[in-house]
């Protein structure tokens, strides 16, 4: 039964990633449509943000996520590369963790 | 100057490269806790390969619910590489077989580098560089963490979990520049705190597309 489901999942998942370059590839998309779609990613990657950092489960918390996403935040606008800045993150919240009761 | 871009190309697809890596070690680590096989934790790494969808569907598990529940979440958080392969059709390779095997890696990471881009050659460049990178320690860390199994220890105590805004975060600030994008990504975010606390997990992200329009109407503002 988890191989099933598996395997559906799987489908599913490139079902949805394909659908737009192998179905609607030669397909002019309408200008308002196009930039919908150019800023889609924004308003999720926002979502996914502010959800993984102060959500858990169906609950609003306050842990050592949020001042890991403050340094994030100080780091990305700085420039640093990526790698420092997720690194730095999940610094911030083991040394929070280790230290006290956040 | 185009070598210069290249080379931030390529030096800036293995950094995303390597940590969704160590995300991935995590994953394994935690796929085979919540009660998956090792060798069904890397067949799901290889084939379902969207990192939130596959959190999701492990979360759902590990906190006992069935196979079914543990679906749903995983597919509505997947909705959203439709949104990005729609996008990316204009830049992804022309022959229908490269263009399969390419749709594989429409993700998150691979859509914010080549949406970060100047032109279309550089897009489709940093769009391939990406997935390549992605794909490859995607696995690799699946297979290694399945492996170490529970010998990582606690994921929260390693700050694993605060590791996903982060990169979130850095492939986000790059597009805030388009207009009406500041406007989209707060009006996002406000909508999927809201819904969170009541809505089915996977809905709070999607319904945050709702953002996209205060920042069209912003953006056309802007314009005229």
């Amino acid at each position: 039964m988890t191989w099933v489901v598996l395997l559906a999942l799987a489908a599913v998942s490139y079902g949805l990633k394909a659908a737009g370059p192998l179905l609607a590839g030669g397909r002019e998309l309408g200008p308002g449509v196009r930039r919908a779609l150019d800023l889609a990613a924004v308003p999720l990657l926002a979502a996914l943000i502010l959800t993984q950092t102060v959500g858990d489960g169906h609950r609003l918390v306050l842990d050592a996520r949020l001042p890991a996403l403050a340094v994030a935040a100080v780091l990305v606008w700085r420039r640093a590369p990526f790698l420092v800045v997720v690194l730095a993150a999940a610094g911030t919240a083991a040394l929070l963790r280790a230290l006290g009761p956040v | 100057m185009a070598t210069a871009v290249r080379d931030r190309t390529l030096s800036g697809a293995a950094g995303i490269g390597i940590a969704v890596g160590v995300y991935g070690v995590s994953f394994g680590v935690l796929a085979v806790a919540s009660g998956l096989s090792w060798v069904q934790a890397c067949v799901m790494s290889m084939l379902v390969f969207t990192g939130a969808s596959q959190f999701a569907f492990i979360g759902v598990l590990a906190a006992g619910g069935g196979l079914l529940a543990a679906t749903g979440p995983a597919v509505m958080l997947a909705v959203r590489n439709a949104a990005y392969g729609l996008s990316l059709a204009p830049i992804l390779p022309a022959r229908l077989r490269d263009r399969a095997l390419a749709a594989q890696v429409v993700i998150d990471e691979t859509t914010a580098m080549a949406r970060a881009q100047e032109d279309p050659a550089a897009a489709r460049r940093a769009f391939l560089a990406t997935g390549v990178s992605v794909w490859l320690c995607w696995n690799a860390g699946t297979l290694v963490g399945a492996l170490l199994g529970g010998g990582l220890g606690d994921p929260r105590t390693l700050g694993l979990d605060a590791m996903f805004p982060a990169a979130f975060l850095a492939l986000l600030a790059p597009q805030l520049r388009r207009a009406g994008a500041p406007v989209a990504a707060v009006a996002g975010a406000v909508v999927a705190v809201v819904l969170l606390p009541f809505a089915p997990a996977g809905v709070p992200v999607i319904a945050a597309l709702a953002g996209i329009a205060p920042g069209l109407l912003l953006a056309r503002g802007v314009r005229s």
